[in-house]
């Protein structure tokens, strides 16, 4: 027995150029605003950009996005709704607002489902906002899509670095590209993430100060992208096509 | 026209197949396709028909529906999945993502969400013939 879906996720990917998985070994470092700021930044330079959350049992990047009675449109498979100049795809479509239980190995299913029926069609970048860990979805975007690359968030607490420490370790073990490091919601100076990054021969993107009007800018996002948090990362984003 | 994409999969899968068993043709090919899903057979097998590479030109396909039998990891209550239960919102929404039956569908002996789907769940290229 063959799992048909496995086969048809290249040819569904082949027009993306480049294909970035925001990540982190823990939650609640500021990934999916990373994620969604990220892609809205590139789509404002003009690039043509998806935005896939892949955090199905917590989505939230519908919520930074304001997104609200959007569906995908059916087109000989789904076809991602214009969402704010991206094309954005995410379970709540079909989980709607209630909470989407799933082990591992629906997780695994519901992923290869999405990336066997979503047309992105012609893409500069993809950006998908991964949950968070090592565990299914993480080890299914190294398995099952070959050319991505990953940017890492952490926030300047040991607690979190220890395990974006395992992840940066796990992707260089399987040789996956990691293009960057960012430390996000920096409160004071402290160069110990940095040096971390930079002595395993990894590049570090830059730190974001922790920026307390960010939650008020969450659904809205002109005043997301006004944000010292929207400035400072379009000052260290170093993406290119 | 979710069907399309998924005869495409299967399309896909079947020519990868062929290539690496070093089949000149395809001759025959046994597609499951589980309850759980929806999946219209007249649309997927129109589908399959029209998108036919020459390899597959004289395949014939065969498909099967097998129930989506879910069960209980609270309890252990074995039940079959029937969309006659459910709205028409909710049937799209698993028919597009079959593991969102988790979200809408409950145990109907203790209410819990966490069943295992046990088999029906969507579709699965079962056997291939073909000549080399």
């Amino acid at each position: 027995m063959t799992d048909p879906r496995i086969g048809i996720i290249d040819e569904r990917l082949k027009e993306v150029n480049k294909i970035i998985a925001v990540s982190s070994g823990k939650g609640g470092v500021g990934k999916s605003l990373i994620a969604s700021t990220l892609a809205l930044t590139l789509a404002r330079r003009h690039y043509k950009v998806g935005l896939f959350d892949l955090d199905f049992t917590s989505p939230s990047t519908h919520i930074i996005l304001g997104v609200e009675d959007l569906k995908p449109r059916e087109e000989k498979g789904i076809i991602p709704p214009q969402v704010h100049g991206l094309k954005y795809m995410s379970i709540v479509y079909y989980s709607g607002e209630y909470a989407s239980p799933l082990r591992g190995a629906e997780v695994s299913n519901a992923l290869i489902e999405l990336l066997a029926i979503t047309r992105w069609n012609n893409l500069d970048f993809l950006i998908i906002d991964m949950p968070p860990g090592i565990s299914d979805a993480t080890l299914d975007v190294i398995r099952l899509l070959k050319r991505i690359d990953f940017l890492i968030v952490t926030t300047p607490s040991r607690l979190a670095f220890e395990t974006v420490r395992k992840l940066i370790d796990l992707l260089s073990e399987l040789r996956v590209s990691i293009i960057g490091v960012i430390e996000n919601m920096k409160v004071k100076k402290s160069g110990f993430v940095q040096q971390q990054v930079e002595s395993r021969g990894l590049t570090f993107w830059g730190e974001i100060p922790f920026d307390a009007e960010l939650e008020e800018a969450i659904g809205d996002v002109n005043k997301l992208s006004a944000t010292h948090f929207g400035k400072k990362l379009r000052e260290i984003e170093k993406l290119k096509v | 026209m979710h069907e399309w994409a998924l005869a495409e999969a299967v399309i896909s899968t079947v020519s990868q197949i062929a290539e690496s068993e070093g089949l000149k043709e395809v001759t025959e090919v046994f597609i499951r396709v589980g309850e759980l899903q929806q999946i219209e057979l007249d649309i997927l097998e129109f589908a399959l028909s029209q998108l036919k590479p020459l390899k597959l030109k004289n395949a014939k396909f065969h498909t099967s529906t097998v129930n989506a039998e879910l069960r209980c990891r609270v309890c252990g209550h074995e039940w079959i999945f029937s969309k006659d239960k459910i709205d028409e919102e909710t049937a799209e929404a698993i028919h597009f993502i079959p593991e969102v039956a988790h979200v809408y569908v409950k145990c109907p002996k203790c209410g819990s969400p966490d069943f295992e789907i046990v088999k029906g769940r969507g579709i699965w290229l079962e056997s291939i013939k073909g000549v080399r």
